[in-house]
């Protein structure tokens, strides 16, 4: 136990030097020129911690999902991309390790990751589907010699061009319902990735998440064969909303002390009188304290629900609405932090050249209600509203 | 389970599951969401249940797989019929 401990302190203790001495150095170099925040992620794999997930069982370090949240939270500080990029990368491996149901497979493949450190992207949106992660259009089809294949038209692939291996979700078979689908995983030797259009935007720009037509050949057993729907509610959904907002509040808690940072400023130069800003960093702190409190209470929730057997309790609407209120509630408050230590700071915050900019944390935070749109949360909410009872 | 509760479930689905699919080529055991029916629909199917059983299903069995067949929902509701003291 204590073993473990002290391997998740070395984690972390690692994780906040390369976030402050590695991804902070450049981060504004990585959101000016849009461009992938290389030097963290050779540094993340130096230090062992894209297997962080990986279980013991497998060789791996089997890190405790608060440890994994906490270093989401820790690379934010420093780099918001970086930590995105960590988090999309961390939710693919827990989601495979939780529903690898015992597959020679990806087991196999889990130890590889962790020895060479791979980085998996995921294409789980499809043109065509109107960002209903729900459903598929491209579907798993059978090719030469009992190989499977299928092209996939992803508009957006986080760091596609960067990473190793992806996992993509796709109908069963060509003749299955859009509903009916699967994940399945290729490494870089088994797929192209051709570019469909550039990823030129408002923040997040160091995920480099342009579209793609994926195109991929495989064996049958690189097919998870859990229901995608389990998969979807007791992984996917939950965990992503979990890790992002642990995200959200490392860029919030980095704005608010910037914030801080220029209110002592203040004061300093003229001891005794008071300061205006500090009264407008009091509201954000508030603020600040409400998105942490939701952040961390959802995650003890997780870990309560994920105790149950069978993961049943994660299968429930109530768990769904849970989760849904997390992303909701975390989207909002993260940019309202983010603009409140902007006023507070005013235009040395504004500028983006001063050691109180925040500009980039603002832009960056807007993401938040984008990224599964807040509207289609709303509309699942609203009908999930009528029949379950509790939450 | 008895012949009127598995009748009265297939009036059920066939008024508000929205199945693509005739209700009576259904087995017990077919999956109503292979079958067609969406997550929409199936909110909708579960408030017309409660509606016609005079029951309230609690939020643990608000699940997909208590309401993926009739034999799964007939389970469910006699779950149910059985906490409330009521013969099934």
């Amino acid at each position: 136990m204590s073993v473990v401990v002290d391997a998740e302190r070395e984690l972390l203790d690692e994780i906040r030097r390369i976030a402050g001495e590695v991804a902070a150095p450049v981060a504004d170099e990585v959101d000016r020129d849009s461009r992938f925040p290389i030097e963290a992620l050779d540094a993340l794999r130096s230090a062992g911690a894209l297997s962080a997930a990986v279980p013991d069982a497998l060789g791996g370090p089997g890190a405790s999902l608060e440890a994994i949240a906490r270093c989401c939270y820790e690379l934010a500080r420093g780099c918001s991309s970086t930590a995105m990029v960590f988090a999309m990368h961390q939710i693919q491996v827990m989601t495979i390790a939780r529903h690898l149901d015992g597959s020679p497979w990806y087991e196999g493949y889990l130890r590889d990751l962790h020895r060479e450190q791979r980085l998996i992207a995921s294409a789980t949106s499809e043109v065509g589907t109107g960002g209903d992660m729900a459903r598929s259009i491209a579907a798993v089809t059978p090719s030469e010699a009992g190989e499977l294949e299928f092209e996939k038209q992803a508009p957006t692939v986080s760091y596609g061009a960067h990473a190793d291996d992806l996992l993509t979700t796709l109908r069963r078979a060509p003749d299955a319902e859009s509903g009916d689908q699967v994940l399945v995983l290729t490494r870089s030797d088994q797929m192209t990735l051709e570019p469909a259009g550039a990823w030129d935007t408002l923040g997040m720009r160091g995920t480099c998440s342009p579209g793609f037509v994926v195109r991929g050949k495989f064996g049958p057993e690189q097919v998870l064969q859990v229901p995608f729907s389990d998969v979807m509610n007791q992984s996917i959904v939950p965990l992503s909303h979990i890790l992002w907002s642990h995200v959200w509040l490392g860029i919030a808690t980095e704005a608010f002390e910037r914030a801080r940072a220029f209110v002592r400023a203040s004061a300093r130069q003229k001891p005794g009188e008071p300061v205006p800003a500090a009264r407008r960093l009091s509201e954000v702190m508030a603020e600040l304290a409400l998105l942490r409190g939701e952040v961390s209470q959802a995650l003890a929730d997780f870990i309560a629900f994920d105790t149950d057997p069978g993961r049943e309790r994660l299968m429930t609407m109530a768990s769904v609405l849970r989760f849904n209120n997390l992303k909701l509630a975390a989207s909002e408050q993260t940019p309202r932090v983010c603009g409140g230590a902007l006023e507070a700071i005013g235009i040395l915050g504004y500028k983006n050249d001063t050691p109180y900019s925040v500009g980039r944390h603002l832009r960056d935070a807007l993401s938040a209600r984008l990224m599964v749109a807040n509207e289609r949360l709303l509309a699942t909410d609203a009908t999930l509203l009528a029949i379950a009872k509790e939450a | 389970m008895s012949a009127e509760t598995n009748t009265a479930i297939r009036e059920v689905l066939r008024e508000h599951a929205r199945l693509p699919v005739d209700v009576d080529t259904l087995s017990d055991d077919a999956d109503l969401f292979t079958a067609g029916m969406t997550s929409h629909a199936s909110v909708n199917l579960m408030l017309a249940l409660e509606d016609a059983f005079d029951i309230e299903f609690p939020d643990r069995m608000l699940t997909r797989s208590v309401f993926e067949s009739i034999g799964a929902i007939t389970g469910a509701i006699d779950e149910i019929a059985v906490q409330n003291g009521q013969a099934a």
